[in-house]
């Protein structure tokens, strides 16, 4: 069993069976990060590039960390704001990249569909690491992961995905992930920070937090955004956390223990309280690790199935 | 010029012909036009199954020139269109400068005049407001004067809604038309596709089809205020949109539509590829609305097809899909188009579809009707409603390759073009 793809662009279009051989490897690499020594071979010799156009440090972190455990060499940079400002198009930084015989590129990007046009100009094997408001298909995969490793399955597992969807990449790749392993997936948020039809995906809408938590297994509670507010999506910080706040006071009502995430970084007490962040019911932490075995997965799955820029016949 | 078109199918809306007919030009002019004529010394060009129309017309093009050049020039523009079958396009103003003072128009006549031997005519439209800003008038008079043949903003609407109020009124004492690329810009901002199932699968911000919407019920109140305007919608492309032309047309308003064949032909699926060449302002919309513009089409609603051609070089377009600029060429895929998707499939009948590309589009920027009757000047598009072809980005004439149909094959294609005592047959 292979991926189909040779590139991580979204998991919208993924198959189950997909889906599972990536989860199923990244347990394996679970294992490995409990070993006294970390590291393992498969990627020795191969360079990857991580292009950051956007800031971000866990993530960009957990990936340079999961490619130094599989003995990748590693080269990053991370840039603020789009390319073109910078006077450089996204393709000419690409082809200069590639010009130095990258076999890899994880990128970041603010624009929706940059890591889809990536794959068209160059040749390495490309990851989405976020592109804009579209996927970041490893937080929905450790998100998964982590589900799934909590709860024995995620078949019929009940995830309600909390806060600004509209925005949210990670909302995205965990509904089109988590449906496709079959789980019941099910938003909540303000209606402006909805993004228009999206029953479409079979995932029910409430805009009410204390009518969904009695229904569910686990939430993923999603960062909000100051800047929205400035825009007229929602009023204020203080009333989105009185109504769509996740606090222990609301959780109590839940009939079973309900399962926390978030992917970071909290605004604590905006849009989690504090102490449920870090309560037993919290598997924050838990995502984190999760991500380096998840990134170390697709990595290993992708790289060594053999990439184009570095198949002997190519380079002839 | 001494030339015998022979056999071909005559479709000429303005008189309502659609039969063969033999037609005889000679330096320019119509002498003859009948079934079978024999005419000595003529150069004989044998049209037995192509059709034979008066030379089409697009009323929205964007020529680039001045201040654009390394996308278009009036000259390649006019090489686009003349390979294309157009021996007439209307230019909107968004140029740097904007054509919305006398000399910027009439130099844009003047190069149009000078390139191809003429063949292609090149009518300014002006801007409605002073460097498209939407605070000011623009010098209307001056402008008409100068040969402007309608108003607009174009790439943005007049939405200031008392500004809009006196273009009507100032524009109504000329008769000109005053062309809207409706949109409220207070819901569009950072919008880059049509909003709906398809931005949110792409994370894409979405361009809401009332922000079209809600300009034109608000012009179509106005024009029911300020009698005598002239009101034309440029590129229509939601369903709402259509159904108040529609009713403001059985209401007895001046109003007029247009649409591309960009938005008779795709939907907004096509973005989910991330290609640029899918972003365009109207953006794609749904299957449901290209349902609407197809009824539009048939019923009238929708009067004329014109390109919205609005090239783009590569290193503009390939780029991430956010920062990308809206708008492709269309004026060599029109006729392909508008056969392929309209006329084939029997949504319009052949002189129906001609009428929306010629009659149709000169009634709305009010100029003079082109007749195939003897004693006229020819002005002529001939075409093949059978060539089968696939188009290919590289080989427009136009400077700009910004196509998505390209691959995509279509049937039916200009053949040639005759008019200003030039003829012109494409040769690829």
């Amino acid at each position: 069993m292979k991926l189909a793809s040779r590139h991580l662009l979204q998991l919208e279009g993924m198959s189950k069976e997909e889906l599972t051989l990536i989860l199923d490897t990244a347990r394996s690499f679970r294992e490995v990060l409990e070993r006294p020594i970390k590291k393992v071979p498969p990627l020795q010799g191969k360079t990857i590039a991580n292009m950051f156009f956007e800031s971000s440090t866990r993530t960009r972190l957990s990936f340079e960390l999961a490619e130094r455990r599989l003995s990748a060499d590693v080269v990053s940079f991370t840039t603020a704001g789009s390319s073109v400002s910078k006077g450089e198009t996204l393709k000419d930084t690409a082809r200069n990249i590639e010009a130095m015989k990258i076999d890899m590129v994880v990128i970041r990007h603010a624009s929706a569909g940059a890591p889809h046009f990536l794959s068209r100009v160059v040749e390495a094997n490309i990851i989405n690491a976020g592109d804009g408001q579209h996927e970041h298909p490893t937080q929905g995969l450790l998100d998964m992961h982590t589900l799934r490793e909590k709860h024995g399955t995620l078949e019929g597992l009940r995830v309600c995905i909390v806060g600004d969807i509209l925005h949210s990449r990670v909302a995205r790749s965990n509904i089109h992930g988590l449906k496709t392993m079959g789980a019941e997936v099910s938003v909540c948020g303000p209606r402006p920070l909805m993004p228009r039809e999206i029953e479409r995906w079979g995932v029910k809408v409430y805009y009410r937090l204390e009518e969904v938590i009695p229904q569910v297994d686990a939430l993923n509670v999603l960062r909000i955004q100051l800047e929205r507010q400035k825009s007229g999506l929602f009023p204020s910080l203080r009333e989105y956390h009185r109504y769509f706040g996740v606090t222990r006071d609301k959780t109590e009502k839940a009939e079973r223990s309900l399962t926390i995430m978030h992917p970071g970084p909290i605004n604590r007490d905006v849009e989690l309280s504090a102490d449920l962040a870090d309560s037993e019911h919290s598997v924050i932490l838990e995502q984190v690790t999760n991500g380096v075995a998840v990134r170390m997965a697709i990595l290993y799955l992708l790289g060594t199935t053999g990439s184009a820029a570095t198949s002997p016949e190519k380079g002839a | 010029m001494n030339i015998l078109l022979k056999g071909g199918r005559v479709l000429d809306p303005a008189s309502g012909l659609d039969a063969e007919r033999d037609i005889h030009i000679v330096d320019g002019r119509i002498e003859q036009v009948g079934p079978s004529l024999s005419v000595k010394n003529a150069e004989l060009i044998p049209m037995k199954g192509k059709w034979v129309t008066p030379g089409l017309i697009d009323i929205h093009v964007h020529l680039r020139e001045p201040g654009f050049e390394h996308k278009e020039t009036i000259e390649t523009g006019c090489q686009s269109a003349r390979e294309g079958g157009f021996t007439a396009v209307c230019c909107m103003p968004n140029t740097n400068p904007a054509i919305d003072d006398e000399s910027v128009a009439r130099y844009v006549r003047q190069k149009g005049r000078e390139v191809l031997g003429g063949i292609v005519d090149v009518y300014p439209i002006a801007a409605a407001t002073k460097a498209r800003k939407g605070e000011e008038l623009a010098p209307i008079a001056e402008l008409v004067e100068a040969g402007a043949v309608g108003l607009s903003d174009d790439g943005a609407p007049i939405a200031n809604a008392e500004i809009m109020r006196r273009v009507l009124e100032y524009s109504s004492m000329f008769g000109i038309v005053v062309i809207q690329h409706a949109e409220e810009p207070t819901m569009t901002k950072g919008g880059c596709v049509h909003e709906g199932f398809v931005s949110t699968r792409a994370g894409l911000s979405g361009i809401p089809s009332v922000s079209e919407e809600l300009c034109i019920a608000r012009d179509l109140i106005l024009l029911r205020y300020v009698p005598k305007a002239k009101y034309h919608v440029a590129h229509i492309s939601t369903r709402g949109a259509i159904e108040m032309v529609r009713e403001g047309k059985k209401k007895g308003l001046s109003v007029t539509a247009e649409v591309t064949p960009h938005h008779f032909t795709m939907t907004d699926e096509a973005v989910l590829t991330y290609d640029t060449n899918t972003k365009m302002n109207p953006p794609l919309r749904t299957k449901d609305d290209v349902e609407a513009v197809i009824e539009g089409l048939r019923d009238g609603t929708i009067d004329v097809i014109a390109t919205d051609h609005a090239p783009h070089t590569i290193d503009e377009k390939e780029v991430e899909y956010t920062v990308a600029p809206f708008g492709i060429v269309g004026l060599e895929t029109a006729v392909g188009l508008t056969l392929t998707r309209l006329v084939k499939p029997g949504i319009l009948g052949p002189l129906q579809a001609i009428a929306k590309m010629t009659t149709n589009a000169r009634a709305v920027v009010g100029l003079p009707q082109v007749k195939i009757e003897a004693g006229q000047p020819a002005n002529i598009t001939m075409i093949d409603p059978d060539e089968t072809w696939t188009v290919e980005a590289s080989r427009l004439r136009s400077k700009s390759k910004n196509t998505p149909f390209s691959g995509m094959t279509l049937t039916g294609r200009s053949i040639g073009i005759i008019h200003n005592a030039e003829m012109y047959r494409r040769t690829s």
